[in-house]
């Protein structure tokens, strides 16, 4: 084998575009982090619950956009009521609670898919074919995740930036006692914020539901390097998240590609715990 | 929650009579005409129990670990590994287990610690820890057997102190008890040290604490590494018990099994964990007999829910609960001089 590596190229590309679906992934929780101050620990659950919407609505027929539309309104009204019944009841004490409670939707969502599904594996039965170049193969799937992922990042900053309401979030992100008292409502934006963040977890849902089986324990699949990805980044910082994200797509896929997957996911969580150490704010710092 | 302050007091100063009695009565369980189901479960009751009473060591003062699996897969491994590969009893396996859990509670509390990542930076650090121990033990699957898990091999005797295997189950018993009644023990001693008050003065406000001469990493650190050790060491019992290991003990669901049972139990008392985890364990038990396998998850479901109730409405869990609304009752006038300022 030569000095250039095709393989190698092939690994760092798909490195890119699995950083593209962490980013996704990870841009929900941080959005809910940046502005309620909450990790929902059961984030990925409620993804999964996402791919079993788009899962079931595809077997009975409705088009697979119209099952992932379908997905994001329903992941979204979830989130509405995970802040409405956990977080809000909690929400002045110590943030370890919040997680806690979340903890138990994490244990109840997986549990209760398992009474209602079984652990069977299901796919959506939609096989989309592989992009050549050269030697390398990379799958649409994938292509398509990482170009949605990268339009749902652009539609988030533009909402955040450019609406009134997004306005009023990113105003309660940077002080939420304050907000209170410039007369916003910040019940309103807390449900609002929650109800964006399960659409986004919804959006994630059917694009993995393209790459994946869905099953009830798939969360436990992404949802710790979704966490890595965020904490990374800097909890509630997006911009960081998203660069975390393809940091991490890229030592999964290169270090897969050189060992093994397992392997790789090891690396990733490591490096993630030292990071902790040498930057506990994240490898893009906050604002201070 | 997670101060531990408000909820602490009273049982301190008088824990060690109740727990010898208890001792002495659970002693005297394997002569009552138990059946053997039941048995198992006051096994498994005590073995977990112990985990959990670990766990809340640190739980209790904030410090909450959503990877203490991670400490049993690193003991259940340790002892598995070296007895299936090296013939090395389990006498010699599970100190050095506990020495491996010990190193890498180090190496993550040291810097999580010096460095004060703490609340949920903290959670999400050692629940990356727990993943780290899971995915080495599938990924060196040629060794340990992958994500099927392993089992101690057998010796042919039906007891043996060697192999620590036992086909009757009073041994484990016994052994479960001793656990058990360590951990409590330890628990006591911490509650009535000076450790206790340092710490509860760092879960409330660390910088104060430091600037009052508390040494905030080294005290925080005893207890992680205390409670890492114990971990370990139920974990390796239960290896031996069960004569089944797999990384699924190592992962997020038992973690937060084990932080679901003390939290229910009631993680700021003596005997929460323990109530915590014979509860849980009833619960799933009775409902897996009710509904058979037809319902698989059903109990897990409503484990979830009971999680988030307790959480959310009663985060002493029953026995703090009870507790102070024995105290409350009993001597409502000293309560309040008793409250910390």
């Amino acid at each position: 084998m030569g000095f250039f590596d095709i393989y190698l190229l092939e690994a760092v590309l798909n490195g890119v575009l699995l950083g593209g679906v962490l980013g996704l992934l990870a841009l929900g929780l941080n959005l809910i982090f940046g502005v309620i101050d909450v990790v929902w620990i059961a984030y990925a659950e409620l993804v999964m619950a996402g791919m079993y919407v788009v899962y079931w609505l595809h077997a009975f027929g409705v088009p697979l956009v119209l099952a992932g539309a379908a997905a994001v309104v329903v992941v979204a009204i979830m989130g509405l009521a995970v802040h409405q019944f956990l977080i809000a009841p909690i929400l002045n004490t110590p943030p370890i609670n919040q997680l806690l409670a979340t903890g138990g939707l994490l244990y109840f969502l997986q549990n209760f898919a398992t009474v209602l599904f079984s652990t069977e594996f299901r796919n959506v039965g939609v096989h989309l074919p592989s992009l050549h170049l050269g030697d390398m193969s990379l799958s649409y799937a994938r292509i398509i995740a990482f170009g949605v992922s990268i339009a749902g990042v652009a539609g988030l900053y533009w909402f955040l930036r450019k609406t009134f309401i997004g306005t009023a979030i990113r105003a309660v992100s940077q002080d939420r006692d304050v907000m209170v008292l410039m007369g916003v409502d910040t019940r309103k934006i807390y449900l609002v914020t929650s109800a964006i963040g399960g659409g986004l977890a919804g959006l994630a849902a059917l694009l993995l539901s393209l790459q994946f089986d869905v099953h009830p324990f798939i969360g436990l699949q992404f949802g710790p390097i979704t966490f890595i990805v965020c904490v990374l980044g800097g909890l509630g910082n997006m911009l960081g998240g998203f660069l975390a994200s393809f940091i991490i797509g890229q030592i999964i896929s290169i270090v897969g590609y050189a060992i093994n997957q397992d392997f790789a996911y090891v690396i990733a969580f490591l490096l993630f715990i030292l990071v902790m150490f040498w930057r506990p704010q994240g490898i893009l710092r906050r604002r201070s | 929650m997670a101060s531990g302050s408000q909820f602490a007091q009273g049982q301190a100063r008088k824990g060690w009579l109740p727990l010898l009695v208890g001792l002495v009565v659970l002693a005297a369980v394997p002569a009552l005409p138990v059946g053997q189901y039941p048995f198992h479960l006051i096994v498994l009751m005590l073995m977990w129990g112990g985990i959990g009473t670990a766990w809340s060591l640190m739980g209790r003062f904030g410090l909450v670990s959503l990877g203490h699996a991670g400490f049993i897969g690193i003991g259940m491994y340790t002892v598995g590994l070296l007895w299936n590969f090296a013939g090395l009893s389990p006498w010699i396996g599970m100190p050095l287990g506990m020495v491996a859990a010990v190193l890498a509670g180090v190496l993550i509390g040291y810097p999580s610690f010096r460095f004060q990542v703490v609340g949920h930076y903290f959670a999400l650090v050692t629940l990356a820890l727990g993943e780290v121990v899971r995915l080495s033990v599938v990924a060196a699957r040629d060794t340990t057997g992958g994500s099927l898990g392993m089992s101690p091999a057998r010796v042919p005797d039906t007891e043996s102190w060697t192999a620590l295997q036992f086909a009757d189950k009073r041994y484990f018993f016994y052994l479960g008890l001793a656990f058990w009644a360590v951990v409590l023990a330890l628990w006591l001693r911490i509650d009535r040290s000076k450790v206790r008050s340092a710490l509860e003065a760092i879960s409330e406000d660390e910088v104060a604490a430091a600037s009052v001469g508390v040494h905030v990493t080294r005290t925080k650190l005893k207890v992680t590494l205390l409670s890492a050790a114990l971990t370990a060491l139920g974990g390796m019992l239960l290896g031996q018990y069960n004569m089944y290991i797999s990384p699924e003990y190592a992962g997020i669901g038992i973690s937060l099994q084990i932080v679901f049972a003390s939290i229910v139990g009631g993680m700021y008392s003596l005997w929460g964990p323990t109530l915590g985890a014979a509860l849980t364990l009833t619960l799933d038990e009775s409902l897996r007999n009710a509904f058979g396998t037809r319902l698989v998850g059903a109990s897990e479901s409503i484990y979830g829910i009971l999680l988030i109730l307790f959480v959310i409405y009663m985060p002493n869990g029953i026995y703090g609960r009870l507790e102070s609304w024995w105290r409350k009752r009993r001597r409502p006038a000293r309560e309040v001089v008793r409250q910390p300022g």
